[in-house]
């Protein structure tokens, strides 16, 4: 168990914020934090990005996102691991807190797509892969999850509609988030008829890509029982790395980094699959939902899938997934995904996740995937 | 664009030049220098034949910048021969005729173009193999 705690969430909604600029984003998530936590100075800035020096022609986040914050002159530095940038930003947070130096962390996950439109954000969301050997040749991010749905259906021997229940459940827990990017439903018969993106992904398969914001605030747990009602513990917290081509792995259908982060978190929280109540997942495509399932224990290799199929999944389910929609209904802000994740489970575990309440939880997993699995960082939270 | 960024990986790029290790014998595809099975250095150069089979592969019509006037075009992971799984184009087929297990071969096509007056890439795509080829 980490010897830190979260007293402080905020997000914005995920969305195309036309009117908004990377900085403004960071800020309004981050004035939510500290209003929540009811503090206004921090100690050190977090920022989880992937993309601003791409799309924004903005790196260089920690001291921009600090000085506009109000922050000027705290430790301020960007982290970056493709789409996993936001859970890796609260790692490095976690690992500043325990050791002592730092007593209040503030980290905060911030993606603006809508700088661009079309081919640069796809061309941009592609250099999480390896540039020379994947993304020369044309491969995609969701490309790279077609490889993976593709060869998943043909050992296993499932269809696209075999997919279709975790876009569903997703989508059905979106229409409950005020925040979420869709909050339409979405009907299974329409899942296998939707148009490619990178087949046999679809529209209703892949997340979209938003802009968003999402912040917390973490400090010493003894410290966080003075100054918050509600402290969530980090139970676990663990990062492990995979080789960043799919092509390198002896077996691209097993997610090990997320099989090892998944193992070392629960090792450190002392739970076990059966302990855990929710577990917010990188959905980024439907093939890594159950490849993520598979890899942290909660189904055996290339059953995945059957839990979608069998109910297991919703709010009431035996495991609930997506539980405000998840990257597929919420969106999918890139280096911002991972802090969202820590927020949504933060509000199940207070008690106020409102219509997206999963009843009873205590003990929720979130996890964080870079690339087609590369990176992948697990922490478990509890009250 | 970044000339010679194309131009250090030319080896690899149209002849499939990458490593074998010495130490466990395992074949390197790309050439990494330390080998990805024993840790070992991997500095021996192997080229290979370039015949293998897909292991899966997808048509993209999302295409990132570079790649639209292709679209929609489709990538595969190729499993060859010698055992490393490369990611490249498949071409001169329909993809309505792709199949997993479907042999393969290199050849050597244009991988994008940057703009109507930009540098050409050229590199490995991977065809059905040719029956002369086959049969030799
Ligand atoms: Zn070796």
């Amino acid at each position: 168990m980490t010897n830190v705690s979260i007293i402080g969430i905020g997000c914005t909604a995920v969305n195309e914020h036309w009117d908004t600029s990377i900085r403004h984003l960071a800020w309004y998530a981050i004035e939510a934090a500290l209003d929540d936590a009811d503090i206004s100075k921090v100690d050190a800035l977090y920022v989880g990005n992937m993309l601003a020096g791409q799309l924004s022609q903005q790196n260089h986040l920690g001291a921009l996102v600090a000085d506009f914050a109000g922050l000027r002159g705290i430790e301020a530095v960007t982290v970056e691991a493709a789409d996993a940038s936001g859970g890796v930003a609260l790692r490095q947070a976690v690992l500043a807190v325990q050791s002592g130096l730092v007593e209040t962390a503030l980290v905060v996950g911030v993606e603006k797509m809508t700088d661009q439109t079309g081919s640069p954000i796809t061309a941009a969301l592609a250099t999480g892969l390896d540039a020379d050997y994947e993304a020369m040749h044309g491969l995609t991010a969701a490309g790279a999850g077609a490889l993976l749905m593709r060869r998943y259906m043909h050992e296993y021997g499932v269809s696209v509609s075999d997919f279709a229940g975790f876009s569903v459940n997703a989508h059905a827990n979106g229409a409950d988030n005020p925040l979420a990017m869709f909050r339409n439903r979405l009907k299974a018969e329409a899942f296998a008829k939707a148009s490619p993106i990178a087949t046999p992904v679809s529209l209703f398969d892949a997340a979209p890509a938003g802009d968003g914001a999402a912040a917390v605030i973490v400090v010493n747990s003894e410290k966080a029982m003075d100054m918050s009602p509600q402290p969530i513990r980090i139970l676990g917290s663990a990062l492990a790395t995979d080789t960043l081509a799919l092509h390198d792995r002896k077996n691209p259908l097993w997610l090990g980094a997320a099989e090892r982060s998944a193992q070392k978190a629960m090792a450190m929280a002392g739970v076990t699959p059966d302990d855990v109540d929710l577990f917010e997942l990188h959905d980024a495509f439907t093939v890594l939902a159950a490849l993520s399932l598979e890899a942290a224990g909660f189904a055996a290799p290339g059953a995945g899938w059957q839990l979608a199929r069998d109910g297991q999944i919703g709010r009431d389910g035996r495991i609930p997934i997506s539980t405000f929609g998840g990257l597929k209904a919420r969106g999918n802000p890139g280096g911002a995904t991972g802090v969202y994740q820590i927020v949504e489970v933060a509000r199940q575990l207070r008690g106020q996740a409102e219509a997206c309440q999963v009843p009873d939880a205590k003990i929720g997993m979130v996890q964080n995937l870079g690339g087609a699995g590369a990176t992948a960082v697990t922490h478990i939270l509890g009250v | 664009m970044e000339v010679s960024r194309h131009w250090r990986l030319q080896e690899q790029r149209y002849k499939l030049v990458g490593e074998t290790c010495d130490n466990c014998g395992v074949k390197l595809f790309p050439p990494r220098d330390v080998c990805l099975e024993c840790a070992a250095p991997a500095k021996e150069l192997y080229t290979f034949t370039g015949l293998g089979e897909v292991y899966s592969y997808t048509t993209i019509y999302d295409a990132p910048a570079g790649f639209e006037q292709q679209a929609p075009y489709s990538v595969a992971l190729v499993k060859l021969e010698e055992g490393p799984i490369v990611t490249a184009q498949l071409t001169d087929m329909d993809e309505d005729e792709m199949y997993i297990g479907m042999p393969v071969e290199m050849v050597t096509r244009k991988l994008r173009t940057d703009g109507d007056e930009g540098m050409i890439v050229y590199g490995y795509k991977f065809r059905p193999v040719q029956f002369e080829m086959a049969v030799k």
